[in-house]
Parts: C-alpha cells; sequence; structure tokens
C-alpha cells in the first residue's frame, strides 16, 4: 500500500510526454500526432485531481508514516527529531491507550454483528410489496441524514438522569426498574454510545442490503414456493447465499466506521467516565492536536489505520474466495 | 413497522418540539407524551435567542459556501479525471487508476492529525495593508476547509465506471466531426452521465456539511467556523436546552428538506455506494 503511493508520487511528477516506444494506437489509421494529443489531453484532464490527491491524501500518509518516528509537536521552535519507535513502545505502555484500544475492539464487536443483522431485519421488511413501504424506507433512512454531532448532542439529552430514556424506562417498568446517568457511568457509556451509533447508521446498511436483496431474481424465490419451501427456508437457501458479497461490504464498511469512532465520544463524553470511552481516534486527536504531540498521534493513527488495513485485505480474501 | 418508524423519527420529533418550548418546560415535559407534542408555552423565542448567541446566519452561509465549493469544484475535478481514466489513452493511467483505487480504503482519520500539521506548512498568498505577500499556514481559512476535499477517490471511482459503460464508438464519431476530447467530455458525456453526477453529488454533500473533526482543528475563527462547529457555544455553561434544540433544528432541516426532495436519487447513490464492493 505505501510502495505503491510513493512510486505514484514519484512516477506522477515528471508530466513530459515521453516518446512513445510503440504505436498503440486503437484506430490503426489515427495520425501520430492525434495519439500525442490524447495522451497530452489524457494527463492534463485528470492533473488536478491527481495532485490533489498526492497533496491532500498521498503527502499526509507518508507524514503520518515519517511523523511517528518523530518527536514533531504542532507549534515548537524546534524542528523534529528522530526518536525511532519511542512512541509506539510509548503507547503500548500507556494504560489510557490500551484501554482505548479495548473500548474501540469492543465497540466494533458489538456494532459490527448487531448493526448488520438489524440492517437485514430493515431490509427484509421493506422489501416487501406493500402499500407506504417507500416512506418507511425514507424514515428508517433519516437518522443517516441527520448529523451525527446533531444526533450525539440529542441522545446526550436523553440520556440524563432525568431524561426521556429513563422516564420511558420508568413507565414501561412501572417504576420498578430506575435508570441511571448512562453516560456518566463507566458501566454504561459505552453501550450507550453503541445504542446511539446502532440507531443512526443502520438505515445506511439497510440500503445496502435492499439493493442485494433487488439484485436476486424473482424466479428463484418462484422456484422455491414451487417446491414448498417455507419462508425461513426460503430465506436460508435463496436469499442468504444471494447476498454473499453484500455482507462482505456491509460487515467491513461498518467495522471500519466502527473503528473510527469519534465524534459521538467527542460530543457526548469527552472519553469519559474513567476512560471507558477513549477511542483510538479519540486518542489520536487528543494527543496530536489538543495536546499538540503530533508524533505521538500521528503514531497512534497509524496504528488505527494498520488495523483498518487489515480488515481491508481480510475483505479482498472473503470476495477472492467467492470468485474461485 | 410503524412502531419501528416511531423509533426512528422520536428523536428529531422531540427536537423540533422541543425547540419551540421554554428550557424549563422541555426538561418538565420529559416524564409525559406532552414530550413529543407541541403543547404548553410554546413560541419562537428559543430562535431568537440562537440568533442573539451566536452569529448563526454566518455559519450557516459559511456552510453553505464550504459545501457548495466542496460538491461543485469536486464534481468537475473528479469527473475530469474518471473521463481521462475511462475514455483516454495515455501513459501513467494504468498507475493512477490503480492509485485511486487503492486510497479508496484511508479513512479521513487516520491523515488529520498529521494534516494539520502538514496545512500548517503550505504557503498561502495574503492581502496586508493593500499589497499581496505570502505567508506559511492554511489555518483559519475558507480554502483549507474546502481544497483538501475536492479530489475524492471514490468520486473518480465512481465517474471512472460510470463513463467506461458509455460505448467507446461514441468518442470516434465525434472525432471523425472533427470534435476535440474537451467538447466530448462536455457535450456528449456529461450529459450522458445525469446518475452518476447525481450520486456523486449527494455522497459528497453529506459529508461536506456534516464536517466537524476537521474544522475544529484548524478554524478557530469564529466567523469562518461551519455550523456543526458553533454548537460548541452552545455547551460553555449550563446549556439552555431550548436554545440548543432550536439551533440544531436550524442546521438540521435544510439537509432534511434536501434529501426529502431528493430522497429517490439519495437512494439509489447510497446503493450504487455500495457496489464498490
Amino acid at each position: 500500500m505505501l510502495q505503491t503511493t510513493t512510486s505514484s508520487a514519484a512516477s506522477a511528477a515528471p508530466p513530459a510526454p515521453v516518446p512513445e516506444k510503440a504505436d498503440r494506437t486503437r484506430v490503426p489509421r489515427r495520425s501520430n500526432r492525434a495519439a500525442r494529443r490524447e495522451r497530452r489531453t489524457g494527463l492534463a484532464m485528470a492533473a488536478p485531481a491527481v495532485l490533489l490527491l498526492i497533496l491532500f491524501l498521498i503527502i499526509p500518509v507518508l507524514l503520518a508514516f515519517g511523523l511517528s518516528f518523530t518527536n514533531a509537536r504542532l507549534i515548537s521552535p524546534n524542528p523534529p527529531r528522530l526518536v525511532g519507535i519511542d512512541n509506539f513502545l510509548r503507547a503500548f505502555s500507556d494504560p489510557v491507550f490500551l484501554r482505548s484500544t479495548l473500548n474501540t475492539f469492543v465497540f466494533a464487536a458489538v456494532i459490527v454483528p448487531v448493526q448488520a443483522a438489524l440492517g437485514l431485519l430493515l431490509a427484509v421488511l421493506v422489501n416487501q410489496k406493500i402499500r407506504g413501504v417507500t416512506a418507511f424506507r425514507v424514515i428508517f433512512f433519516i437518522p443517516v441524514v441527520t448529523s451525527i454531532v446533531v444526533v450525539s448532542i440529542l441522545w446526550k439529552f436523553m440520556y440524563q438522569q432525568d431524561g426521556l430514556v429513563n422516564s420511558f424506562i420508568d413507565t414501561i417498568t412501572f417504576g420498578a426498574w430506575q435508570g441511571t446517568a448512562w453516560l456518566n457511568d463507566p458501566n454504561t457509556a459505552l453501550g450507550a454510545i453503541i445504542v446511539l451509533s446502532i440507531w443512526q447508521a443502520v438505515g445506511f446498511h439497510m440500503l445496502i442490503w435492499l439493493s442485494g436483496l433487488q439484485t436476486i431474481p424473482e424466479e428463484l424465490y418462484e422456484a422455491a414456493r414451487m417446491d414448498g419451501a417455507s419462508p425461513w427456508q426460503q430465506f436460508a437457501n435463496v436469499t442468504w447465499p444471494g447476498l454473499r458479497s453484500t455482507m462482505v461490504f456491509v460487515l467491513v464498511t461498518i467495522t471500519i466506521a466502527a473503528l473510527g469512532l469519534f465524534v459521538q465520544v467527542d460530543v457526548m463524553t469527552q472519553g469519559g467516565p474513567l476512560n471507558s470511552t477513549s477511542t483510538l481516534v479519540y486518542q489520536a486527536v487528543r494527543k496530536g492536536y489538543r495536546e499538540q504531540e503530533i508524533g505521538y498521534g500521528a503514531a497512534i493513527s497509524l496504528i488505527f489505520f494498520v488495523l483498518v488495513l487489515i480488515v481491508s485485505l481480510v475483505q479482498r480474501r472473503l470476495t477472492r474466495d467467492k470468485e474461485d | 413497522m410503524t412502531a419501528l418508524a416511531a423509533f426512528f423519527l422520536f428523536p428529531l420529533v422531540f427536537m423540533f418540539v422541543s425547540s419551540l418550548k421554554p428550557s424549563g418546560q422541555i426538561l418538565s415535559d420529559v416524564d409525559s407524551i406532552r414530550a413529543f407534542l407541541p403543547v404548553g408555552d410554546i413560541s419562537l423565542d428559543n430562535y431568537a435567542g440562537v440568533f442573539d448567541r451566536v452569529p448563526v446566519v454566518q455559519f450557516l452561509l459559511n456552510s453553505i459556501f464550504v459545501t457548495v465549493a466542496i460538491v461543485g469544484v469536486g464534481l468537475v475535478v473528479n469527473s475530469l479525471c474518471g473521463f481521462a481514466l475511462s475514455r483516454l489513452e495515455w501513459k501513467g493511467r494504468g498507475l493512477v487508476l490503480s492509485v485511486v483505487i487503492a486510497t479508496l480504503i484511508i479513512p479521513f482519520e487516520t491523515i488529520a492529525v498529521p494534516m494539520v500539521y502538514w496545512v500548517s506548512k503550505l504557503p498561502t498568498l495574503v492581502f496586508e495593508d493593500g499589497l499581496l505577500k505570502y505567508d506559511f499556514g492554511w489555518l483559519n481559512t475558507y480554502h483549507v476547509q474546502i481544497i483538501p476535499f475536492i479530489a475524492n477517490a471514490f468520486s473518480i471511482f465512481l465517474f471512472t465506471q460510470y463513463f467506461s459503460t458509455i460505448p467507446k464508438s461514441i468518442d470516434e464519431a465525434a472525432r471523425i466531426d472533427g470534435a476535440g476530447w474537451f467538447t466530448i467530455y462536455r457535450r456528449i458525456i456529461v450529459p450522458l452521465s445525469g446518475p452518476a453526477f447525481a450520486t456523486v453529488a449527494i455522497l459528497t454533500f453529506l459529508p461536506a456539511w456534516n464536517q466537524y473533526l476537521w474544522p475544529l482543528m484548524v478554524v478557530q475563527q469564529e466567523e469562518l467556523r461551519p455550523v456543526m462547529v458553533g454548537m460548541q457555544y452552545f455547551f460553555q455553561l449550563s446549556p439552555q436546552w431550548g436554545e440548543v434544540m432550536a439551533y440544531t433544528t436550524m442546521i438540521t432541516l435544510p439537509v432534511l428538506v434536501v434529501f426529502l426532495s431528493f430522497q429517490r436519487a439519495f437512494v439509489s447513490s447510497v446503493a450504487a455506494s455500495g457496489v464498490k464492493g
């Protein structure tokens, strides 16, 4: 990954049209001049985007890599100094970092199966041919278009000791069970963030599942029904196998989004109470930006990136298996 | 399914309704169904309060400007790149395409921290005493909120995919008629690619409007900040919940209106984003 990006940064730089080694024009009659112009136009059209990608994607990735081995600070009179793997050693002996990593994994471990399953359930529900089903699709999707900042603030209010969530619990249990101030309790804060995160994003994955469901040919269901398959058998033998590549995509996008948990934490808890909701990205921003230790923050970002990379490689593997 | 729909809507209904009530009543209504009903002391006072507390019009204009710039310029830059990648033969094409695909997996969170360092070192032009000078550091500008998000690997990828489904023979015919490549792009490919442009516009609109982490880090100056960061001004002391709800309503409504007017296009755009798997 990093190697390919390096080589592109290097090779995309010299834009001079090199004289062609073999004339590979698609239309034999086309003149050399036209071919040369095509080459130059192609490069010119791609150049703005390529340049911006180099400046604001590839260089920052390389910087993340480079800075993580230095003691760079955001505002500092001294130039950054190489410190080897100190930042990584520091991270792995820092209890707050370790707690953040654990929280990130716990969050992902709960979110991934639950959100994927609920998304599929909703997709099956809204895939029926009944009146008004489009309205439900739209409603389930509304939290997705609502900013996560707004969503976090709303739920923060609802999670208060005297908030909506507790008054609801009070009502349905007839006062038998008193709620708590969900976000102030180290035992419940992460769980509370998990619930609102699922609520916010499940509509997105419902739509992805839905588009997968709609690629399954109706004839397969007809055939299954002719053979007397029950709705559950139809799901297990027709729907589920037909959703394999959708499933891989859904699981991977949820996992990567879950590993990147940040806004909810920043708005609702600032990592507290007792670091019970701190996450990798939250730590990277806290150290790298708020405490200005760019080098250490970059090291944490890099660790996060390695996790994302692993997930993507697993996805590659899973989709390749399917093609074999 | 109606119960489910209620579960998805209740926080937003609560937000709209509460934005019309005094903060004290919001807290006392929580115990009953009144929390979801516009009853009691209903007024627009909270909205007036928001205008008194923060430059909300400025925040909204900032967000609109940044969003329109990212989406608008992005459509041109990314579609041109997609056109070059899908329809022209040029040296380095394969390399660029594979790099674009490889960079799809880099989440913004990975590069956010080093990127702050990077943009704080970039040169910029400034007006000072009527003179145009250059200085270093992109912090506290509009362009730092826009330029890094113009080029988008996923948009380029979608355009490339879409354009390559249009028969190449069209290009050949147009070229025989004497059309240049740019004319082919503008007069033939763009008009044929409405769905691709709609998809990219929708998928870049939402994150641009909802930007939070990045402006939080690079824009300290109040008058340049977008709406999401403006949120912070409501949590300094004890929050006036009525005003909070009025503010969140004001920054949510524009997106909801856009979404509800184009919901068909939204749904198919998200479905298209799943195709990359």
